[in-house]
């Protein structure tokens, strides 16, 4: 009976990653749309496309090999187990220890790789363009990664990434400079990687600037909707990540009852809706940089990463 | 068991002559490399059965007079026995294929069984004269091999850098072993580990192997003939030399520092550290600007080689201050990325190979779209670069995950100066882990996808069987050592608690295949299990799409950015990236400082219809500014001494005096 429960959360966790991140997304775009006075979107319409999408044929270039179509597939299940690897409401689910906070970065590294590999694949200039782009940003963003990594599992003493979310939620950390450090490189981190503003326009398909875009312009249909679904799971992963880490509130224990879980699933859900206004506002305050400021931006995360690791080994109680 | 292995090393050196005997003949190929095989097999199956033991040593009468020569197999040398064989075996079944397009067999086949004999030879040996005699031998034997090629000038400067750099290390090596002998001449291991020596020699013999050893191994800056020479050998040499050779070189290393040197002081793990971690970063990006497939492979090798030596420096560090257990996850960590760099880099050189001969080239600019033509030896290749890069689940992953957590043990290092440094080896780590990820897309990007870039590549063959089998060998281990590192793990062990008193703890049954590091509630990673994840939902969503969607597939001409091109007809290969292109970004960011890299572009005058030309240009600062700076000033120095050649007799007998004068004074005040 126990196990059926656990893997029942386990079941649920991983559908949630699946079927929020579009909401989620398409909260962002309504936020945003009213933010700048428009209308916006209906909330549902990400989901529509996706399944306009899926019924719609694939066209793929004529060169590509089975790579090309492989490659969403291995995207789209790579992120999946990403997202499904961060706590959302609970934590100590079933499987949570199969992986830890590096593991969920590499599985993110992996993506991109085929990401990368699929759009050099379609043998166009724009695939070109994106993947050397691509590279470029994550041989900084992946370190600033790591080292936020670092400072985390230092402060809490693991890597896991429930037991850090127990850690800070018990509160025995209080402030520490390091944490802040590592907050703010996070959250640069998260917006390189989920190519919104100031890096990426997430709307845009103007070649000067397009990054992820230009990755993925020759997929359609199916292979799409996959590509479209595991970006938008990015994003709910690494709002997860961020809530998990730095705002473990109402979050489950292991072993709790129906009301601690059903808690857990509002905060996490107003932790979300927090998340998602507060992007919105963010990109439109703020306008995108040129592709070779980007680094400035991203080099800037890697350095706060490092900087909070660095105070973590000299001294233990900044 | 030694016996047995030296019997081994005597049908290689058997195999050798009978190499150049029938060197001019078919048979001679397969004579050479199909005996190679089976000895390297059976030698691979003893040490199997040596692992984790210790067997008995023997002692030949040979060498010098009166000493003897030991040879004894203990868990170190068992365990890179298993590695060096394995290497071994793989190499000559991909050259019982390979080896039929070689142009001049005669200066391949004598060498190669022997080469083999020594890499053995040399990680059996028992004391310091057989090392120095074998590890001299293993440097011949392979510069013989690089010299294969001897016609191409690049080859001969290459060969002529390694043979420098190769008597370099030995000598630094000799001179080591010469410090810990100490004045009674120990030659033996277990008498230079028995005998009591001043700190000081211990501390220089340390940094001597370093160089030494180092050297060998192409750590920076001691690297420049590594991407020279390598890359000259024909590919299985190649593989063995940066997959097998390069690993002998971190048991020289591996020998000294942790086993003969005695206990060490807190600073050698800091001397390791910041080598292997500089030479990471540095290796990889150069990787990434490199444009032929070989220099490519062996630039990522010094990265390789970094990351191993990174983990040395960890574990020298925690186990100079006491905390075995963090010692033994980084051993751990360094033994088996050893390991998994063997498995994966011999895979990419054989598939190097298999491109040089499939279509002619090995510049990455003139080729591309080869997963259509090589369909069979593209899907190890893959393989292998996701494991090299660094992927979960396969092993260098899991290799390289045991030692970043080897890196969240070190705060509770004392020295200050190893605080402030491990926080920044470890980003550099980091980079070189996402360098290596882009470094490996463009390899893989460029050379199998898209189209192909010259009519070479339009045209490429597929390799032999045989050459595809020894690819999808390798690649296939990689798979399972990435999927059930404890396979290997336990293994390593007992190397393990020999070096650094204890090893991770072994865990029974289902539960043992879950990676931990030391304390256990620090983290886990089952490989395994997340790669069930990855299939089940994958599968799951291609089961979901192809039965609710369209299933719908059709080919179509992408979008040129506007080329134009006649009707239906494709668009030209010119279209694409060009390797060059693609790690323009990366080399504007880092190299510019670094590597002072330069763009040049030159324009037409207005009007013209010539196509405009870009050149980029890098500067190896080791190279242009070291080695080459250090060559030219020898020259001068010896052009300045070269007047002393033509003085008179009169002069000469002056010079005699003086000098003898000055010697005298010298001793009358020393004493």
């Amino acid at each position: 009976m126990g196990l059926i429960v656990h893997l029942a959360l386990q079941a649920l966790e991983m559908a949630i990653a699946l079927l929020a991140a579009p909401l989620l997304t398409g909260f962002v775009r309504k936020v945003k749309a009213r933010l700048q006075r428009r209308a916006g979107p209906p909330l549902l319409q990400v989901y529509r496309d996706l399944a306009r999408l899926v019924a719609k044929e694939a066209v793929v270039p004529e060169d590509s090999s089975w790579l090309f179509r492989v490659s969403p597939y291995v995207i789209f299940a790579a992120t999946w187990v990403a997202a499904a690897l961060v706590p959302e409401f609970a934590t100590n689910l079933q499987f949570s220890w199969s992986g830890d906070l590096i593991v969920i970065a590499a599985l993110l590294g992996s993506a991109r790789f085929f990401q990368m590999l699929a759009a050099l694949d379609s043998g166009t200039a724009f695939g070109g363009i994106g993947a050397s782009r691509e590279a470029m940003l994550a041989s900084l963003a992946e370190p600033a990664m790591l080292m936020i990594v670092f400072t985390v599992a230092l402060v809490a003493g693991t890597s896991q990434l429930s037991a850090i979310a127990t850690f800070m939620h018990s509160g025995a950390e209080g402030l520490r400079l390091s944490l802040a450090l590592g907050l703010v490189a996070l959250v640069m981190v998260g917006l390189t990687e989920t190519g919104r503003f100031p890096v990426d326009n997430p709307a845009t398909h103007l070649e000067l600037t397009m990054v992820h875009e230009a990755m993925v312009l020759e997929y359609s249909g199916r292979h799409l909707a996959l590509i479209e679904l595991a970006g938008a799971m990015r994003l709910l992963l690494y709002m997860s990540l961020i809530a998990c880490i730095f705002a473990p509130f109402g979050i489950a224990p292991p072993g709790a009852g129906p009301a601690a879980l059903a808690l857990g699933l509002a905060s996490y859900a107003g932790k979300l809706g927090f998340g998602a206004v507060a992007l919105a506002g963010f990109e439109t305050t703020i306008a995108k940089m040129r592709v070779f400021r980007i680094p400035n931006f991203v080099g800037a995360a890697l350095m706060l990463g490092l900087l909070g690791t660095l105070l973590l080994f000299m001294s233990a109680s900044l | 068991m030694t016996a047995a292995l030296l019997v081994c090393a005597l049908a290689w050196l058997a195999l050798g002559a009978a190499g150049a005997i029938l060197s001019r003949r078919d048979a001679g190929r397969m004579v050479v490399y199909g005996g190679s095989l089976a000895v390297s097999l059976v030698a691979l199956a003893i040490a199997l059965g040596a692992l984790g033991g210790r067997a008995p040593g023997v002692t030949l009468p040979l060498g010098l007079p009166g000493i003897g020569m030991r040879f004894a197999v203990d868990p170190l040398s068992a365990a890179f026995l298993v590695l060096v064989d394995l290497g071994g075996a793989a190499a000559s079944l991909y050259a019982l294929g390979y080896g039929r397009h070689e142009a001049e067999p005669w200066r391949v086949l004598p060498f190669y069984p022997v080469f083999l004999a020594a890499m053995n030879l040399v990680v059996i040996a028992a004391d310091a004269y057989g090392f120095l005699l074998f590890w001299e031998l293993m440097s011949l034997a392979s510069w013989a091999l690089v010299m294969a090629d001897h016609k191409r000038a690049e080859t001969r400067q290459a060969g002529f850098v390694y043979l420098l750099m190769a008597s370099a290390g030995t000598l630094m090596l000799l001179l080591a072993f010469g410090l810990l002998a100490g004045p009674r001449g120990a030659y033996a291991f277990a008498a230079i580990i028995a005998s009591h020596r001043p700190q000081w020699t211990a501390d220089v013999a340390m940094l001597l192997a370093l160089l030494g050893a180092g050297s060998k191994a192409g750590l920076m800056p001691l690297h420049v003939w590594l991407p020279r020479a390598h890359p000259a050998a024909p590919s299985h040499v190649s593989a063995l030399m940066s997959g097998v050779m390069t690993k002998v070189a971190v048991y020289a290393f591996i020998r000294i520092a942790f086993d003969l040197a005695g206990p060490a002081a807190w600073w050698w793990g800091l001397v390791v550290l910041a080598a292997g971690a500089v030479s990471a970063v540095l290796g990889v990006l150069q990787a990434l600007l490199e444009d032929d497939v070989k220099t490519m492979l062996a630039y990522s090798t010094i990265e390789n080689i970094g990351l191993i030596f990174a983990g040395l420096g960890l574990a020298l560090a925690f186990r100079a201050d006491g905390l075995a257990l963090a010692a033994s996850l980084a051993l751990t960590a360094a033994l088996f990325h050893a390991f998994n760099h063997m498995l994966f880099k011999s895979t990419l050189f054989f598939g190097a190979g298999a491109i040089q001969h499939g279509a002619g080239t090995r510049r990455l600019s003139e080729l591309g779209g080869l997963i259509h033509r090589m369909r069979v030896s593209a899907v190890p290749m893959l393989v292998a670069a996701m494991a090299i890069a660094a992927l979960p689940p396969l092993n260098g992953f899991a290799s390289e995950w045991l030692l970043l957590q080897a890196v969240l043990l070190s705060p509770s290092l004392p020295q200050f100066g190893l605080k402030l440094a491990v926080p920044a080896a470890g980003a550099l780590l980091a980079l070189a882990a996402a360098f290596a990820s882009a470094c490996l897309v463009r390899l893989y990007g460029m050379a199998y996808l898209g189209r192909p870039r010259s009519a070479a590549a339009a045209t490429a063959h597929e390799a032999d069987g045989i050459s595809r089998a020894a690819m999808i060998g390798l690649a296939s281990l990689c798979v399972i050592f990435g999927l059930m590192p404890a396979l290997a793990l336990g293994h390593l062990a007992p190397v393990v608690r020999e070096l650094a008193g204890v090893s991770l703890p072994a865990r029974p049954g289902w539960s043992g295949l879950t990676l931990l590091p030391v304390p256990a509630r620090q983290s886990s990673y089952d490989p395994l299990l997340i790669a069930l994840f990855i299939a089940v939902t994958s599968g799951l969503a291609a089961l979901g799409l192809h039965r609710f969607g369209s299933r719908a597939l059709r080919r179509a001409v992408p979008w040129g950015c506007g080329f134009l091109t006649a009707g239906d007809a494709a668009l030209p290969a010119g279209t694409q990236y060009s390797p060059a292109g693609f790690s323009q970004p990366i080399r504007r960011v880092f190299a510019t400082l670094l590597f002072r890299a330069r763009d040049e572009v030159v324009m037409p005058p207005p009007g013209a219809t010539a196509p405009a030309r870009f050149a980029a240009r890098i500067t190896d600062p080791v190279w242009d500014g070291g080695a080459l700076a250090l060559a030219a000033l020898i020259n001068r120095a010896a052009d300045r001494a070269n007047r002393l050649q033509f003085l008179t007799i009169r002069r000469y007998l002056a010079m005699v005096f003086v000098t003898l004068l000055i010697l005298l004074a010298t001793v009358a005040l020393w004493a």
